[in-house]
């Protein structure tokens, strides 16, 4: 699947900005103050989401301000879906 | 009922702690156009995600004839949102269009019915078509002044004492009564100016309204102040129902308590005391027996 380079979410408390671009397999690069309590846990969430969607291959660079898994699957979601111009809800 | 922005995750996870009785997840005016598609996946992942226990969730949608109205509809009927608000309801025919959204999204996933619509008036011609509008679907709970877009519309501003909105709020108790469906008023969107509004959750509830919206969690306090029942007002209710309960076992529907006589109007009012008091937690439902 072609993608473009995009951003979702943002800095502020209980969000995650999420980039997707082209990328070989799915790389998932993140920064997040509860890494080393949390970070597989993200990364999990992050590329499930991805593989649910269909994507195969990206590069991820993710900044977590303490997102819930429910706000990271959105801000994937909506980067991928800005990355690669196919909605999840149809016209 | 708490207006969130339906793009900030922070506060849509920590908004029911604060104990509203409803949140409004809000998909329409807080939001910009470039993040329309993100709030809309976000509102989804979180009503699906995070247990709000017993709080209403409603969340409002934008105009079904922009590009993002039908996709929100899918979005949130597919989480199982409780209530869709409607912004700037004008004709009974939107919110039939509006239905018929639902029922096409509940229908694909198997959940027929369970959507509620609460539709907001917030220009004359709404007002002019309120009654319509409370009776357009049997799905509508709830209409609701959005005073912002009304003063706008009618070419004045918001003051203090909001002799602009009366006619409004009037129209919209008096319709939403005559359809049997709730009303709520509009925000007050000030937060260092809690005095007026207290004044103004006084007036709404003389005006017959059955909630407020609100901004931020500072308000629920003023709002739930003024609309819980006293102690005294509770016993006097309690008083009466035990009276005329007397009085029909007995076969007889006038009664007097302290003198004053009591009727069919005294008693309607005594009950809705008593269930404020319970929904408001400051007595049980044993305790209103």
């Amino acid at each position: 699947m072609a993608l473009k380079e995009a951003i979702a979410g943002t800095l502020e408390s209980g969000d995650i900005m999420v980039t997707i671009g082209p990328g070989k397999g799915l790389q998932v690069n993140l920064q997040s103050s509860v890494a080393a309590q949390f970070g597989r846990q993200i990364k999990a969430v992050i590329t499930e989401t991805l593989e649910g969607l269909g994507i195969q291959d990206a590069q991820v660079d993710a900044i977590d301000k303490g997102a819930l898994d429910c706000t990271i699957r959105a801000r994937v979601t909506a980067a991928a879906v800005r990355a690669t111009g196919k909605d999840v809800w149809k016209d | 009922m708490m207006f969130v922005p339906g793009n900030n995750p922070g506060m849509m996870a920590d908004a029911h702690i604060y104990g509203p009785d409803s949140i409004m997840l809000d998909l329409e005016d807080s939001v910009t156009m470039a993040e329309k598609d993100a709030a809309r996946l976000l509102v989804h992942n979180a009503l699906k995600s995070i247990d709000y226990g017993g709080t209403e969730m409603v969340v409002r949608i934008n105009p079904l004839n922009t590009p993002y109205g039908k996709k929100d509809v899918e979005a949130v009927v597919k989480a199982g949102v409780d209530v869709i608000r409607m912004p700037k309801t004008e004709t009974a025919d939107e919110v039939r269009e509006l239905e018929a959204e639902i029922l096409k999204v509940e229908t694909e996933i198997g959940r027929v019915g369970e959507t509620k619509i609460m539709a907001a008036i917030e220009s004359a011609l709404g007002i002019v078509n309120a009654f319509e509008i409370a009776t357009a679907s049997k799905r509508m709970m709830g209409i609701a002044l959005g005073a912002e877009d009304y003063s706008a519309n009618l070419k004045t501003n918001r003051t203090p004492g909001g002799a602009e909105l009366l006619l409004a709020r009037e129209t919209i108790v008096v319709a939403a009564r005559a359809a049997g469906i709730a009303c709520f008023d509009t925000v007050y969107s000030n937060l260092d100016d809690m005095e007026t509004f207290r004044k103004e959750v006084e007036l709404i509830k003389t005006l017959g309204f059955d909630g407020k919206s609100i901004i931020n969690p500072r308000q629920i306090e003023v709002v739930n102040s003024v609309f819980t029942p006293t102690e005294k007002e509770i016993n006097k209710a309690r008083a009466v129902v035990a009276a005329i309960k007397e009085a029909q076992a007995k076969g007889s529907g006038v009664i007097a308590v302290n003198g004053k006589m009591v009727d069919r109007p005294v008693v309607l009012r005594a009950e809705r005391t008593i269930a404020l008091a319970i929904a408001a937690g400051v007595i049980s439902e044993e305790e209103a027996l």
